[in-house]
């Protein structure tokens, strides 16, 4: 019982940063129909941008909780302007090519990042400081500690936050009408292409804070955390209905439950055969199955226009 | 110009390999009822689409309120007060209905004048009113054009278009669209009005266009039109 309660605070914690990047991924996706590969490298730049921030602000002597807030703003904003880049540079130019175009190419945006950040960063893991005093706490014989008690209630207090901009402001319903249909909403006089600018600057900052975050839970930082992790969180999305925001939310938290239950009981369902470390299955058999039972997703259902 | 709110010249618009309108000359008076008329695949729609800016003409002139409309983009048309019903609606189906018409006012600033413009045109279309909450796509079609007028109309647009307004509704649903049209004319807004069903539009109009091919045929008040025995064999079932 103390294992099962343990996995599922793990899994709750892991997922709710799998649920912001999965919604960059839902977001985009909505808006342009292009599945935007390089997100997960976004979200490596923030980590490593927040870790080189942290370091060099520790080092000369700004207190760690002043310095921790600091560097989280500093890493949104690095990544707000690399998304909105990637959008400009990359995207935007094959806006009427053929699908196939963008998506090669977001991989191609994923590889470039991919090896600029080992330029920059190197091959090496960084380690995260250890600015808090981690205290671990005891519910029902499970532990949880301070670090996953702040991702948790933060990554929540985020989606909340992003919610409420898409439901209920102009900017959100501008943005819902352009995934809707763009030349319905630029005779509204909605700026299109100012729209996805900001859906791509809005995903790159949740992708910075969930960059943070990882790198704070696991205590590392590296120049290919991005990739896997931006794969479990497409994943996510899928699960959860590409397009849709609670489900990108949904799909998340499931996932991070799902592996987590997963690797927490591989060992007993297998006899000992395979260990936790085959966790990453769990993602992987999730998409596949999603893929062949449920295509569209867990909310992935569409209201049909009229004639 | 000022009896020309728009006027257009020698337009001609090419897309997807096709000459779609090849030169044509128009023009709407302030608080003037304009109807285009012609069969599937004139041009009328991609005149309207031009006007509105989605499509580039390939040349000629769109002067709008005396000032060269060709250079301006889409989204900016909306401020200069030109509205666009498309074919088919183009509603937000997952969108509320108050949401589709607030998007409506997107481009305009003043917030309190669009909780009232909300309300009018909640008093010109009661239906809307009692559904103002629902996702546009569970409307039937009917509705679904009522929200894409009331939208069109939440920006306060001095030259509205309307493209096949009646276009896939019952007989009675399509009297009604009429009369609402009548109703923003009689208000002084000047409408640019595309349909296939030549009598009603032309029973409604000041004057009239007819479109064949890309060009204008035939141009006059829409009395003389619906007398004519040119429009009358080939639209009219005469």
């Amino acid at each position: 019982m103390e294992i099962f309660l343990q996995q599922i605070i793990n899994g709750l914690v892991q997922g709710s940063v799998y649920a912001l990047v999965a919604l960059g991924y839902t977001m985009v996706y909505g808006i342009l129909g292009l599945i935007n590969f390089a997100h997960g490298e976004v979200v490596m730049v923030g980590a490593m941008l927040a870790l080189s921030a942290l370091t060099a602000m520790l080092g000369w002597g700004v207190p760690p909780l002043l310095a921790l807030p600091l560097s989280l703003i500093l890493a949104i904003l690095g990544c707000m302007a690399l998304g909105y880049s990637i959008e400009r540079v990359a995207y935007r130019p094959l806006r009427h090519a053929p699908r196939l175009a963008p998506l090669i190419t977001a991989i191609g945006v994923s590889i470039v990042l991919q090896n600029l950040a080992m330029m920059i960063w190197g091959r090496q893991y960084h380690a995260f400081p250890q600015l808090i005093d981690n205290q671990s706490h005891l519910i029902g014989g499970a532990i949880i500690n301070d670090i996953q008690i702040i991702i948790f209630v933060m990554a929540l207090a985020i989606m909340a936050s992003l919610m409420v901009v898409v439901h209920r402001t102009r900017l959100g319903r501008a943005m819902r009408a352009v995934a809707e249909n763009q030349h319905a909403a630029q005779l509204m006089g909605v700026d299109i292409n100012r729209v996805i600018s900001v859906t791509f600057m809005l995903g790159s900052a949740l992708a910075a804070v969930a960059g943070l975050m990882v790198s704070a839970n696991y205590g590392l930082a590296h120049y290919y955390m991005g990739f896997l992790l931006g794969l479990k969180a497409f994943t996510a999305a899928v699960l959860g209905g590409i397009g849709n925001l609670r489900g990108a939310m949904l799909g998340g938290l499931l996932l991070g439950l799902i592996e987590s239950l997963g690797a927490g009981y591989i060992g007993d369902m297998t006899g000992g055969f395979l260990g936790s470390n085959y966790q990453d299955v769990f993602a992987f058999f999730v998409l596949i199955a999603v893929l062949v039972f449920r295509p569209s997703g867990l909310l992935g259902e569409r209201i049909a226009e009229r004639a | 110009m000022s009896d020309r709110l728009l006027e257009i010249r020698d337009l001609q618009v090419a897309y997807g390999g096709i000459h779609a309108v090849k030169g044509i000359d128009l023009h709407i008076a302030p608080g003037e009822l304009v109807a285009l008329i012609g069969s599937n695949g004139a041009g009328k729609t991609t005149t309207l689409k031009t006007l509105a800016g989605l499509l580039h003409p390939a040349g000629g002139q769109i002067h709008y309120d005396g000032n060269s409309l060709n250079d301006i983009a889409a989204h900016r048309r909306v401020t200069l007060g030109i509205a666009l019903v498309p074919e088919g609606r183009g509603i937000f189906a997952r969108l509320t209905i108050a949401d589709n018409l607030l998007m409506g006012a997107y481009s305009r600033n003043d917030q309190h004048e669009i909780a009232t413009d909300l309300e009018r045109m909640y008093a010109l279309f009661p239906r809307l009113a009692e559904r103002r909450n629902q996702l546009a796509g569970t409307l039937s079609g009917g509705e679904q054009q009522m929200v894409a007028m009331a939208r069109a109309l939440m920006s306060r647009p001095r030259l509205l278009m309307l493209d096949e307004p009646s276009m896939g509704l019952a007989p009675l649903m399509v009297q009604k669209i009429f009369e609402t049209i009548r109703d923003i004319a009689a208000l002084g807004m000047s409408i640019l009005l595309v349909e296939q069903n030549a009598r009603l539009a032309l029973q409604a109009a000041n004057r009239g266009y007819v479109m064949e091919s890309g060009t204008i045929t035939l141009s006059g008040a829409s009395d003389e039109l619906l007398g004519s025995d040119a429009v009358q064999r080939a639209y009219l079932g005469g």
